[in-house]
């Protein structure tokens, strides 16, 4: 079942000089369905319009031609708004500028207290959320003292407070440490397999997304090519053309396979590789 | 050096006044000041001291931290209680040019100086022992009755919330942004007073810019958390009122009418 369904979006940023009229559309007819429980991954370089697309999934910005429907609702409903962003959690890049409150738990219950929950659902809610994301011990710290990774899984915990069917984090590793990227990815993988939550990672760290569903490639405003990990990263030349990289163990077998060596399958990653390569050689 | 600044100095131990509601606190705070300034002999000033005392021992705070906050304003005592040692009506005890010493003066400059150092004292002993969490949230509802007047309270609340939070990651960016210009050769340890303003402007500029693209962003976030200012809004943790709040009410109670008596009849 299609959960956000996105019917030829187009979009422009409104420009302040008007006699300036170029206008450039961000997206250009973006018709793309992400479906319940899914793992989807958006890549696309700087300027590709991935964040655009991931900020008119729950409503942020709304597009200036086509629609966009969450689970049937068109984010163009002004009195639904806040239905679909119940529904759609965004989870932004700097996880400094995502926190309100000073200590941990209270942040988490941002979003359920707007949404006017009862106080004794909201310790419930906030408990779990702090729980699922291995933070639950944290949560009474000040946000400030905490790493990258950790302050990145709060800033998840408190869209997941606000028990959304879907979570949409626009580059949420693109300012941690490797050791953070880790801990996020991770925390959003078990979310996704342990509560079935439909998640919409937006990235451009190809390594991520080799064990989603589903890999979307986007360029300059454009869907370029979707399909499975593997379907996609076996496109290589394709890939490598528009500025973007395939992940490390794929490159590697890619570029052998060009020099003749017969592989079997073009791996995703370390394991596969040297599976792939051992099979060969041995 | 600048991560040292503890906001709102929050001390953290278990004294009865850490336990006692914030809201009580707040109107503690309130009814010791008016308090303070109903004084009218000594007798008056002496049972709100008594009880000013009281809070500084049960805030369970060590004492060194109160003398600490009083260090900031010791001149201000000192030349407020000499000014109005002056200023006193009657009978000169001495005289010496155009100044006048009396009975009266000396009285008045006592009486400013405990008066100052009970001010103090009390409040320090709120902040000391209330979260600024806490504090804000108090805030939050004791200022409820003024919303009917078309003032935002919850909005006011918010803005502090979020000052509070992010004065250490501004704090933190000002430290960064000193050292990035350093690295280019900025010269901030040298040189008179108005040229080390100058050698301020390349830190706040950066510092303002991104403090404009932080509150832009947070904006972003809190929207996409349903954020839709105070209408409909529930809070997580309810403040719970308890007996002791109510013999913490009791104690002022008393006091007031401790220094009512002591105005009328001595």
């Amino acid at each position: 079942m299609d959960f956000i369904k996105a019917e030829h979006l187009f979009f422009y940023y409104e420009q302040e000089d008007e006699q300036q009229n170029n206008a450039v559309n961000v997206l250009r007819d973006v018709s793309l369905s992400v479906r319940k429980g899914e793992f989807l991954a958006i890549i696309g370089h700087n300027g590709s319009g991935k964040s655009t697309l991931s900020k008119h999934m729950n409503a942020i910005l709304l597009p200036t031609g086509g629609r966009i429907l969450v689970e049937d609702i068109d984010t163009q409903d002004e009195d639904r708004i806040y239905d679909v962003r119940r529904k759609v959690g965004l989870v932004l890049q700097n996880p400094d500028n995502q926190l309100v409150a000073s200590i941990v738990e209270e942040d988490v219950a941002f979003g359920p207290e707007n949404l006017g929950v009862e106080p004794e659902e909201i310790r419930r809610r906030v408990d779990n959320a702090l729980k699922a994301v291995d933070m639950y011990e944290y949560r009474l710290h000040a946000p400030h003292k905490l790493s990258g990774g950790q302050k990145q899984r709060i800033a998840i915990a408190g869209i997941l407070a606000m028990e959304p069917d879907c979570i949409v984090l626009d580059e949420p590793t693109a300012m941690l440490d490797p050791k953070g990227r880790e801990e996020v990815i991770s925390a959003v993988t078990k979310l996704n397999r342990e509560q079935g939550i439909t998640v919409v990672l937006i990235t451009h760290n190809m390594d991520e997304t080799v064990n989603c569903d589903r890999v979307v490639v986007m360029d300059k405003g454009r869907i370029l090519t979707e399909g499975t990990p593997r379907e996609v990263f076996s496109q290589v030349q394709l890939i490598r053309s528009h500025q973007l990289d395939v992940p490390q163990a794929t490159e590697l077998c890619a570029k052998l396979a060009a020099c003749g060596l017969e592989l079997s399958q073009l791996p995703l990653d370390t394991q596969e590789c040297i599976d792939v390569l051992s099979e060969v050689l041995l | 050096m600048m991560r040292d600044i503890t906001l709102g100095q929050y001390y953290p131990s278990n004294g009865i006044l850490h336990r006692l509601d914030a809201r009580i606190k707040v109107l503690l705070l309130i009814g010791v000041i008016i308090l303070i300034f109903c004084t009218f002999n000594f007798y008056s000033l002496g049972v709100v001291a008594l009880l000013v005392a009281l809070s500084v021992i049960l805030s369970k705070v060590p004492v060194n931290l109160y003398l600490k906050s009083m260090k900031a304003i010791i001149l201000v005592i000192l030349i407020t209680s000499l000014l109005n040692l002056f200023y006193g009506t009657g009978e000169p005890l001495f005289e010496w040019w155009i100044f006048k010493v009396t009975a009266d003066g000396i009285k008045n400059s006592i009486y400013v100086a405990v008066r100052i150092i009970s001010l103090v004292m009390v409040s320090s002993s709120l902040t000391f022992t209330t979260s600024p969490t806490d504090l804000t949230d108090a805030l939050e509802r004791l200022m409820k009755p003024l919303s009917l007047l078309k003032i935002k309270t919850h909005e006011i609340a918010m803005m502090m919330t979020i000052a509070l939070r992010f004065v250490p990651t501004l704090l933190e960016e000002t430290d960064k942004i000193m050292s990035a210009q350093k690295a280019r050769g900025a010269d901030m340890e040298s040189g008179n007073l108005i040229r080390r303003i100058k050698a301020l402007i390349p830190i706040l500029i950066p510092l303002f810019v991104s403090a404009f693209r932080r509150a832009y962003e947070l904006a972003m976030a809190m929207e996409c958390r349903c954020y839709q200012g105070g209408e409909g809004r529930t809070r997580m943790k309810q403040l719970h009122m308890s007996a002791r709040d109510f013999i913490a009410l009791g104690v002022l109670a008393v006091t007031t009418a401790g220094v009512v008596l002591c105005n009328i009849f001595l």
